[in-house]
């Protein structure tokens, strides 16, 4: 890696922050803990607390009801958990896009993956075949997703010109077919039409450990080669020919990093559905926050994201509790205008 | 960008789906409407006479006002309801085509190709309709016929079964059937009257499930007055305290859990392929008391989600399950 040499030993402990590590993982322990607290189940919270604590090796604290456990350990505490693994993931993939396109407007789905998962969830649910039972429709989706941002590669690379841009169009193009067949489908077999929604505004109310099981080996891989990459994203930020001139192959990177941000992004969007904003307004925050080194931005993205989601998730499920509001409605409600805000407030570059 | 104006419309149409017909074919047989169709056709020939005095005759609708000057003879129903009292208050003869979700009865002409959710004017045009009846005024349908002078009349889903009567009442006037349709009225009031047990269930809650997504229906829907007629206790009431889903909300899962229901009813085992045993799999509801007692029960989609002749058949099913469970 040529690239570990541009950055000084001096330099690098700028690049992150280790108070703003520290802040950012506290702040995801603490929403975690109260997301576990608070629901239209109404479980004491300090008996919550006590059966926290009882994970913890030699505690055993007793409080809530057998019936009280099966609420907090098979429907809320899954659902937590799944909601910070879906929110960082999402929000570590956006960053990943903006730096491998030197794009503020990439999100995780820029490229086919919200129009792939979309009409595998959309084929799963309206011909109710399900060959591997209740993971039928993640698997759809997750094939989707991946087979559109594939579609959108291959197309992108053969119609030549910038290799940044045709592939953006690319997936514009790809986006908008794939948007069109979900769509038919969907008006084909309205009376699934609720489920259809259910998933494209996203979804964590029926999330389950199952869930988690599918998404989290996938979307841990994911982030995980995406903090391998994050100096390579600081190359790539100096612009194509200049990271060419530093040694490094543009091409390879990008072939890399999209792959990896599509992995996790199809493994979180396949369980919870299409969740808006996340992926755009948490990496720009980050930006804000502590600078545009993609060495700081990918972690703290992953946490700011986390912590985002599970209270943006509260908030889903308590609003109008006991009645859902679908999590894609909170996250476009708070972030669309917070997202302004940071537009009219930033005078620095976003990227 | 097509799916942000999606977005918008999403909850319009999501209530109109939760009471929606659906398409699948059920072939079960209908025992309680087979007597009625055979006596109505005796008297049929007086029921044309004075049908023909009735006119003209100016019908509310849930959208104003129609009048017509004589008989409906072409008449289009995009609402697998509104076949349905159609055909059970006799004016089956009258009807050239039904929307793709009108499936019952087995003799309505179901056009496979006609929908109710996209309706194309244009489409329906082609019957050459002299009246065309829907539940839901989508792409300005109502606007479109209007213009050409095909009158419509829009009935949507019914809150309440006082509801469903008055569109029993309106369809009947307006296709020359008045009598008959106060005369099937009379018979459902009579029927439901006499299944109704308030004490039967007045101990007992309940959960009415739409589909996997948790979506139910709360008991000021026509649904939950059917449940209420045995004494059942809604979960979902507190979900809808102020009427803004118009009585379909999601339900979180955990608050299911909690409520512990003693009956569940899964009204979406044909088209989403739900059973008893794919409700107990879910994580955390299999230690419900329903699940435990095998108190889930699988109902029709279609009966349990339209408001026509078949309520009754929906409150047999009911007072079935309730036998069963006491």
């Amino acid at each position: 890696m040529t690239t570990e040499t541009t950055a000084a030993p001096g330099r690098r402990a700028r690049h992150l922050p280790l108070g703003a590590l520290v802040v950012a993982v506290v702040a995801l322990l603490a929403s975690v803990v109260v997301a576990a607290c608070i629901g239209p189940a109404t479980l004491p919270w300090p008996d919550v607390l006590r059966a926290l604590a009882s994970l913890l090796p030699g505690v055993e604290l007793p409080g809530l009801s057998e019936q009280q456990l099966q609420i907090l350990w098979q429907l809320r505490v899954p659902r937590v958990v799944l909601g910070a693994l879906v929110g960082g993931t999402l929000a570590t993939a956006g960053a990943a896009y903006q730096g491998v396109f030197r794009n503020p407007l990439a999100d995780p789905y820029f490229l086919g993956v919200a129009a792939g998962a979309g009409l595998g969830a959309t084929v799963s649910i309206t011909t109710t075949i399900a060959p591997f039972g209740s993971a039928t429709l993640p698997l759809f989706a997750f094939v989707g997703a991946v087979g559109a941002v594939t579609a959108t590669w291959l197309l992108g690379r053969s119609a030549g010109g910038r290799a940044a841009a045709s592939i953006i169009l690319a997936g514009v193009a790809v986006s908008l077919f794939l948007a069109a067949i979900q769509t038919y489908l969907q008006l084909r077999n309205v009376e699934r039409l609720r489920e259809v929604y259910g998933f494209l505004l996203g979804q964590l109310n029926t999330a389950g450990w199952g869930d988690v099981r599918t998404a989290a080996p996938w979307a841990l891989i994911a982030v995980a080669g995406m903090f391998a990459s994050r100096r390579l994203l600081d190359v790539l930020a100096v612009g194509d020919v200049e990271a060419t001139a530093l040694g490094l192959s543009t091409r390879r990177v990008r072939l890399i990093v999209i792959g990896l941000a599509t992995l996790g992004t199809a493994a979180a969007v396949s369980v919870a559905g299409l969740i808006g904003f996340v992926g755009i307004v948490v990496p720009h925050t980050v930006r804000l926050l502590v600078g545009t080194s993609y060495r700081a931005l990918v972690p703290l993205s992953f946490l700011l994201g986390a912590s985002f989601l599970v209270l943006a998730d509260i908030a889903a499920r308590t609003a109008i509790s006991p009645a859902e509001l679908p999590i894609g409605v909170v996250t476009a409600f708070v972030g669309g205008p917070f997202f302004l805000l940071v537009l009219r407030t930033s005078r620095r570059a976003l990227l | 960008m097509s799916r942000t104006i999606l977005r918008r419309i999403a909850p319009a149409i999501m209530l109109t789906v939760g009471l929606a017909a659906c398409s699948a074919d059920t072939p079960e047989t209908d025992a309680t409407a087979a007597p009625d169709t055979t006596s109505e056709a005796a008297t049929e020939a007086v029921a044309e006479d004075t049908a023909a005095a009735a006119f003209p005759v100016t019908v509310t609708h849930d959208l104003g006002e129609v009048t017509f000057d004589e008989q409906p003879t072409s008449i289009v129903s995009l609402s697998a309801t509104a076949t349905e009292m159609l055909f059970a208050m006799g004016a089956g003869d009258q009807v050239v085509a039904v929307d793709s979700f009108s499936n019952f009865p087995a003799e309505a002409p179901t056009d496979e190709d006609l929908s109710a959710f996209e309706p194309s004017a244009e489409a329906i045009l082609g019957f050459e309709p002299d009246l065309v009846i829907t539940a839901y005024d989508a792409n300005d349908l109502v606007a479109s016929l209007t213009a050409v002078e095909v009158p419509v009349l829009v009935f949507g889903s019914a809150s309440d079964l006082d509801t469903a009567y008055a569109q029993w009442a309106a369809i009947g006037e307006a296709t020359g059937h008045a009598e008959e349709a106060a005369g099937e009225v009379a018979e459902i009031q009579r029927a439901l009257s006499e299944l109704a047990d308030p004490a039967a269930g007045a101990e007992l809650t309940y959960y009415h499930e739409l589909d996997a997504t948790l979506y139910s229906a709360t008991g000021s829907t026509f649904i939950g007055e059917i449940y209420g007629l045995f004494g059942l206790t809604n979960i979902a009431d507190a979900a809808d305290a102020d009427g803004a889903a118009f009585g379909y909300p999601q339900l979180s899962a955990e608050y299911i859990v909690e409520q512990d229901p003693d009956l569940v009813f899964l009204a979406c085992t044909v088209f989403c392929a739900e059973t008893a045993t794919t409700f107990a799999e879910r994580d955390g509801f299999g230690s419900l008391q329903a699940v435990q007692g095998l108190d889930v029960i699988e109902m029709d989609d279609d009966v349990v989600s339209r408001w026509g002749p078949r309520v009754v058949e929906f409150a047999t099913s009911v007072a079935k399950a309730l036998a069963e469970v006491g």
